[in-house]
């Protein structure tokens, strides 16, 4: 499959300043590609515009050539920086994955996400655990594209290695196409095919 | 010893912050949130505090600065100059002697320019020309004076909050996570001014989740995890996994994405199912009955580590003389 983005421009003010201005960009699905530029050059933005939570001011973004579905589940799913922003707090974690696609059993086991943290609210799990069930959120049976945006920045070396090891595994596996925003050349180094310099793209 | 006579400007010793909270109705829990942490900041240094974020590491500053809410329950002993501190000290050194750049632009007030407010409402002529002479320095040109907050970059509100904090001319400066989400090079440039402030004599005390930056910038490096620092050492340590102490640093350095990538299963505990003894012990491959139980500070190869297996080491023991000491 491909995930493709052409000609997007975007400001988040009507006579503000474009924060993408006619960017294209193609993802296949073995691919695993990383998005490098300085903050504030619209990385998150990006993100948002490819996983279909922010609408471009000009511009497509078309999976095999048919618009991304406006229901149901999207098939281009995006993790976020912030596990803590993208969940319900009044919701326990079990209902909070419930929200989504069927997700098989096999990832929850693999994420090491334990049974007895189903029944916990997010305030009483840390951010690796917390992230943990927002990666496996994005990975219902439908997902064939993965955005993911600084996903393990704030968590500690041995959890991001733990979360990343089993992304890329299952990526792979499931031939999910990536694309993946870090600020660590060596974890980019380590988990992309292919970087795109956002400021080179430039017009 | 000799490793460690430098003067230290702060240290802290056997720092435990806990929070009560109400659970159902009105029964009481105690949430220990840092637990008998260890770290010193020397003359000269820049030492940073590695942990992921929502471990607590924040609170670390906040304790120091006497800044923590009243449901905080703070144990232990902090000293600055060699001097134990209480909370009417602290709020005596808070601002000119001890000064936080904390982490984002939000910590400065929305609805006043940025001159008069790094002046903190001053008028007089000193102040105005130390304020002045300061954001020459860090490059802020004349015009930032009169900008609100809104108004200033990423960088500039980063620029502007270290300005306010050297407006006293403080000897030891406690930055939580003041680089937050920018690029390695980026952020080692925006550490230079901290290590300009260090070299001069000063200590720095780096709060962040970002071990990269830290080996980038920081002289030495306290580990934390699950609430204490299990490890003190020098950055060069890090340069291979034998010179490192603790088997939860060890495990770091090989899930670093240069050193292998590998992953240790399991999961920092969460504060309310905290293991008895050694914090680490669930997931280390040395565990023993005795890690259950009261685990010491010992001093080795000039760094400190919390674990009763590996190499042997001294006891910490401390020396300002009788004074702390249980």
């Amino acid at each position: 499959m491909k995930l493709e983005a052409s000609n997007i421009s975007f400001a988040y003010h009507r006579k503000g300043e474009k924060i993408l201005d006619r960017f294209s960009m193609t993802v296949e699905s073995h691919e695993r590609v990383g998005l490098l530029a300085p903050s504030g050059f619209g990385k998150t933005t990006l993100c948002q515009i490819l996983a279909g939570y922010l609408k471009p001011d000009s511009g497509t973004v078309l999976l095999d050539g048919e618009p991304l579905p406006q229901k149901g589940v999207c098939p281009v799913q995006m993790i976020w920086q912030h596990p803590e922003k993208v969940v319900n707090p009044r919701l326990k974690m079990g209902e909070t994955l419930a929200e989504g696609d069927h997700i098989p059993p096999r990832i929850i086991e693999e994420l090491g996400i334990e049974k007895d943290w189903f029944h916990r609210y997010p305030g009483e799990l840390s951010g690796g655990e917390m992230q943990r069930f927002c990666i496996a959120r994005a990975l219902g049976e439908s997902t064939r594209f993965i955005i993911a945006d600084e996903i393990s920045t704030m968590l500690d070396l041995i959890t991001q290695s733990q979360i990343w090891n089993f992304l890329l595994k299952e990526v792979r596996e499931r031939e999910i196409g990536l694309v993946a925003v870090t600020h660590s050349d060596a974890l980019m180094e380590r988990i992309t095919t292919r970087v795109i310099h956002l400021e080179s793209e430039d017009h | 010893m000799s490793c460690l006579d430098k003067h230290h400007i702060l240290e802290i010793e056997d720092l435990s912050v806990s929070f009560t909270q109400y659970e159902k109705g009105l029964r009481q829990i105690e949430l220990p949130v840092i637990s008998k942490l260890h770290v010193s900041v020397h003359s000269g240094e820049i030492v940073a505090v590695v942990g992921s974020s929502g471990s607590g590491k924040s609170l670390l500053a906040h304790a120091v600065l006497g800044l923590l809410p009243n449901n905080a329950n703070v144990r232990g002993r902090i000293f600055f100059n060699e001097e134990l501190l209480d909370p009417e000290k602290i709020k005596n050194l808070r601002g000119k002697e001890i000064s936080l750049v904390p982490q984002s632009v939000n910590y400065l007030d929305p609805l006043m320019k940025v001159g008069p407010q790094v002046r903190q409402g001053h008028k007089d002529q000193k102040t105005i020309q130390r304020q002045k002479k300061l954001f020459r320095h860090y490059d802020l040109d004349e015009t930032t004076e009169g900008l609100f907050p809104f108004e200033l970059s990423g960088g500039m509100a980063r620029r502007v909050l270290l300005s306010s904090a050297m407006m006293e001319a403080p000897q030891l400066i406690i930055a939580d996570e003041p680089t937050p989400g920018l690029h390695l090079e980026m952020a080692k440039k925006a550490m230079e001014h901290f290590r300009a402030f260090a070299d001069a004599g000063n200590g720095v005390l780096l709060i962040t989740h970002d071990i990269e930056l830290a080996l980038e910038v920081a002289d030495r490096i306290a580990v934390f995890y699950a609430g204490t620092t299990v490890e003190e050492a020098k950055v060069d340590d890090f340069d291979c996994e034998e010179t490192l102490r603790h088997p939860y640093t060890k495990a770091l350095w090989r899930a670093l994405p240069q050193n292998g990538f590998q992953a240790l299963p399991g999961n920092q505990p969460y504060v309310k199912d905290m293991p008895q003894g050694c914090p680490f012990g669930p997931r280390c491959e040395h565990f023993t009955e005795e890690c259950r139980g009261e685990i010491p500070v010992k001093i080795v190869r000039c760094g400190t580590v919390r674990c009763i297996h590996g190499e042997p080491g001294e006891a910490s023991h401390h020396h300002h003389g009788e004074r702390g000491e249980a």
